[in-house]
């Protein structure tokens, strides 16, 4: 399929592709804040998700056929120390597949939930703050220069306030929960920007490859490490690693369905793909501070978020919360796959990443489609739902399955790939709690699906009905998906190792 | 009227915010070589009309200046910055490429010099339109100060 | 010991001004005060990037005196045309550190850390107003902006919820 779009894509969309990727939906963004309806800005989003899904392909496409596996773009020719440089390699490019993909399904997938959600005049905007996140996202993925990359980020996160705040108009708890992300999300950035003036201050450039090149001689430096320090705490922050995860639950909880649905699966795994640019190719993980972080910070980290934030899961009672502890528990898994610093470890997390962000996707799509019809989050409100919602709750439950990691679902695949990981370094102990985690996911999922499916529903006065088909339609696509890669995991894996191998400078990857 | 004692206020202010405006657009042009250039250009004429609004009342500066027109500025700035370059790409350059807008070998400066107007047109529009909606968003929440409560 | 401390002044300014913006942050239960110290930690990172660009000896990033009349041309101002040289210096200096290519005779400061901070700075302001947004909607919410107060009324809004649902529950059992 890639190489048909390579070959019937004009020679322009080739050269350009990366800058087209973000810029396309940077210009339509101010536009919609123009249109008068909201029905025309969700067509104009859904047209600038779907030619940056378009643009992303066919930067997946250069990326694996370019001889280096590099895809380097100089904004306004400038040459490289002086300009922003644009560097795609088989990293990004996964990670830009996804943030597309899923960018794309949700925009298809969010009239009908912001219709219920967002009062009439705010819509037209409300697309146009999330374009703005769609493309800061993109930008952060997509960008070899250090500070731009900052930009990014924050053009990504105020948007993201923003758009977490008008769920406000169903739950006004939605307003502090914003507000604590605000606080703790500028930290985040402000300490990153705090590790690259350390890492300038330094190095004297402020693009990731010629810092990268510049640090083997530095490495021992005081400054270096102390950048490297802020830099781990800042994209932690931004990644919802525990403990630095306060924000996350609440601003899940409270924000509009479709907010949740998108930022579960994109926000912060594009946060851990920088802090994965960082550790991997920015500095290498045979440096010795960078060692000792590994063993002494992030595996503890790690498994911490994997153990404590599944055990929190499983006393909540809303849904929506057991779904945010869980993906900082899954946040936990990609970080273990990080730190044990082997190309298995690496491309274990990020294989999970892309698994993690298609069942999360489709289990917040569900709980959307619940929240449409039904009002309601918490695990009493979802009694009974199998019956009169079969569709929606077959994909809850099959999206459900694959984050506890059944056979035949990607989650099973994405777990057995890091259980082999850290069995190669003889971390038995931490496969033992791997397995520890999946269990609790079995308790807090089973819960739920306990509910759906074999409890009678508890008020049966309220009418329910399945979810739009313009919601169900995304919904299926990652549920099937999560199924057929659970079956036929080679592509996301082939993926993942690229990734890695990139991740690690390796140019013969393939 | 007696009851109007600002006329030093309103004369001074009336006086004032056309030269702020020329000052502004002196900062935009000079800042293509110079320091200088768009986003303070922006602020200064946010500034004018912040102005207007303290001495004449929020509701007068909402009629002249409405805010729906300050959001479409911001919106329509964002949007000449990137048009900027999507012409640069248009002439066949990359992103934003000023030497590309006209064709023109190194070492002439037209396109450098237009490019670079081109930008400070759309950051003086963004950043001029955001400052205003900011207050606007923020003055156009509390009531009014009544003239006896100064 | 003096010595140690002098050399490094900036760095103390920067530490100090930034635990205060951060404890600021966290320590205020106010939340105007705290986006205040919010505030205060993102322009010390300015302070700290500013005094990371500051060449000893170095004047303003503004070319001056010779280094401004680089190039005659006509009908263009000095200054443009020294704008012009250096904008050419720097694009055949390509991969090369620009500014041992361009031949200057004045010592100017690093102007990148400048403009990284006016970037920051816009930064600053778009999450500022967003945090004292949200403020304003917070207060016309709640009635309040103090976050333990905030934090008490969720928490009695959520128990008569609770309570609520139970009752209804049992009325529809009943």
């Amino acid at each position: 399929m890639i190489d048909a779009i390579l070959n019937a894509a004009p020679a322009w969309a080739l050269s350009h592709a990366a800058p087209l990727l973000v810029m396309v939906p940077l210009f339509l963004a101010p536009l919609l804040a123009l249109v008068p309806t909201g029905r025309i800005a969700w067509l104009i989003s859904i047209a600038a998700t779907g030619i940056s899904f378009l643009f992303a392909l066919i930067l997946l496409g250069l990326v694996q056929t370019s001889p280096i596996g590099v895809v380097s773009y100089e904004v306004g020719r400038w040459p490289v120390p002086l300009g922003i440089e644009l560097r795609v390699d088989a990293l990004n490019a996964m990670i830009l597949l996804i943030v597309t993909t899923i960018g794309l399904l949700a925009s298809v997938f969010s009239w009908p939930t912001v219709v219920a959600e967002i009062p009439k005049r705010k819509r037209a905007l409300f697309y146009s703050a999330f374009l703005v996140c769609f493309a800061g996202l993109n930008g952060v993925a997509i960008t070899g220069d250090a500070f731009n990359l900052f930009v990014f980020l924050e053009i990504s996160s105020i948007s993201t306030y923003v758009l977490v705040a008008l769920g406000s108009g169903r739950d006004r708890r939605a307003l502090p929960a914003a507000f604590n992300y605000l606080i703790m999300g500028t930290l985040g950035a402000s300490f990153y920007i705090i590790g690259i003036g350390f890492l300038y201050a330094a190095t004297g450039t402020l693009n990731m490859y010629q810092i990268s090149t510049l640090l083997p001689e530095l490495a021992g430096h005081r400054s270096v490490q102390a950048g490297f320090a802020f830099i781990l705490v800042g994209l932690g922050l931004k990644a919802a690693m525990w403990p630095l995860h306060q924000w996350l639950p609440n601003a899940y909880s409270y924000s509009p369905t479709f907010v949740t649905m998108f930022l579960s699966a994109t926000a912060t795994k594009v946060a851990l793909y920088a802090l994965i640019r960082f550790l991997f190719t920015v500095f290498r993980p045979d440096y010795g501070f960078e060692i000792s972080a590994f063993s002494a910070i992030l595996m503890p980290l790690g498994i911490a978020a994997m153990v404590v934030c599944s055990f929190q899961a499983v006393f909540q009672t809303d849904v929506r919360r057991i779904l945010a502890y869980s993906s900082v528990a899954q946040v936990g898994y990609m970080i273990l796959g990080v730190s044990i610093g082997t190309t298995a470890g690496l491309s274990a997390g990020l294989f999970h990443l892309v698994n993690h962000a298609m069942m999360k996707g489709a289990l917040f799509m569900a709980v959307a489609g619940v929240v449409l019809t039904y009002q309601g989050t918490t695990i009493r409100d979802f009694a009974g739902l199998g019956r009169s919602a079969p569709w929606t709750m077959t994909a809850f439950a099959i999206a459900a399955l694959s984050l506890i990691g059944v056979p035949l679902t990607a989650g099973f695949q994405s777990k057995l790939q890091l259980g082999f990981a850290l069995f190669d370094q003889g971390l038995w102990w931490a496969v033992g709690l791997v397995v520890f985690s999946s269990f609790l996911a079995v308790i807090y999922m089973g819960r739920v699906l306990e509910a759906v499916f074999f409890q009678p529903p508890v008020n049966p006065r309220k009418t329910r009905k399945e979810a739009p088909v313009l919601l169900l339609v995304p919904l299926w696509i990652l549920a099937l998906a999560n199924l057929y890669f659970g079956i036929a995991a080679d592509f996301p894996l082939g993926l993942a190792r690229d990734a890695a191998a990139a991740a690690f400078g390796v140019e013969a990857f393939r | 009227m007696n009851t109007d004692h600002h006329v030093i206020l309103r004369v001074i202010a009336k006086m004032l915010i056309p030269v702020i405006t020329m000052f502004a657009f002196y900062v935009q042009f000079h800042g293509d070589f110079g320091p200088g250039g768009g986003f303070q250009a922006g602020v200064i004429i946010a500034v004018a009309v912040i102005l207007y609004a303290l001495v004449f009342g929020v509701p007068a500066a909402m009629r002249a200046v409405p805010p729906v027109f300050t959001r479409s500025l911001a919106a329509v700035g964002v949007m000449i910055y990137a048009g900027v370059g999507f012409w640069a790409m248009l002439q066949g350059g990359h992103y934003l490429e000023y030497q590309a807008l006209f064709h023109e070998p190194p070492g002439e400066h037209h396109g450098q010099h237009i490019g670079i107007l081109g930008i400070e047109l759309g950051v003086l529009c963004g950043v001029s339109g955001a400052m205003l909606t900011i207050f606007y968003a923020f003055a156009g929440r509390v009531a009014e100060i009544r003239d006896e409560d100064w | 010991m003096l010595e140690f401390l002098l050399e490094r002044a900036n760095y103390w300014v920067v530490i100090v001004l930034m635990m205060i913006g951060l404890y600021i942050t966290f320590a205020s239960q106010n939340l105007i005060k705290r986006m205040v110290g919010l505030g205060l930690f993102q322009t010390t990172i300015c302070l700290f990037y500013v005094t990371l660009g500051k060449v000893s000896g170095g004047t303003a990033p503004i070319l001056f005196g010779d280094d401004a009349i680089e190039h005659h041309g006509a009908g263009h101002g000095a200054e443009t045309e020294g704008g012009h040289a250096a904008l050419d210096a720097v694009l055949a200096a390509g991969g090369e550190h620009a500014e041992r290519v361009a031949h200057l005779t004045n010592t100017y400061s690093n102007p990148l850390p400048h403009v990284l901070m006016l970037t920051a700075i816009v930064v600053g302001v778009a999450t500022l107003s967003v945090g004292l947004a949200l403020v304003v909607r917070i207060r016309e919410a709640y009635g309040s902006i103090e976050n333990d107060e905030v934090n008490e009324i969720d928490l009695e809004t959520a128990l008569a919820q609770h309570a609520e649902a139970e009752k209804a529950v049992s009325e529809a059992t009943a």
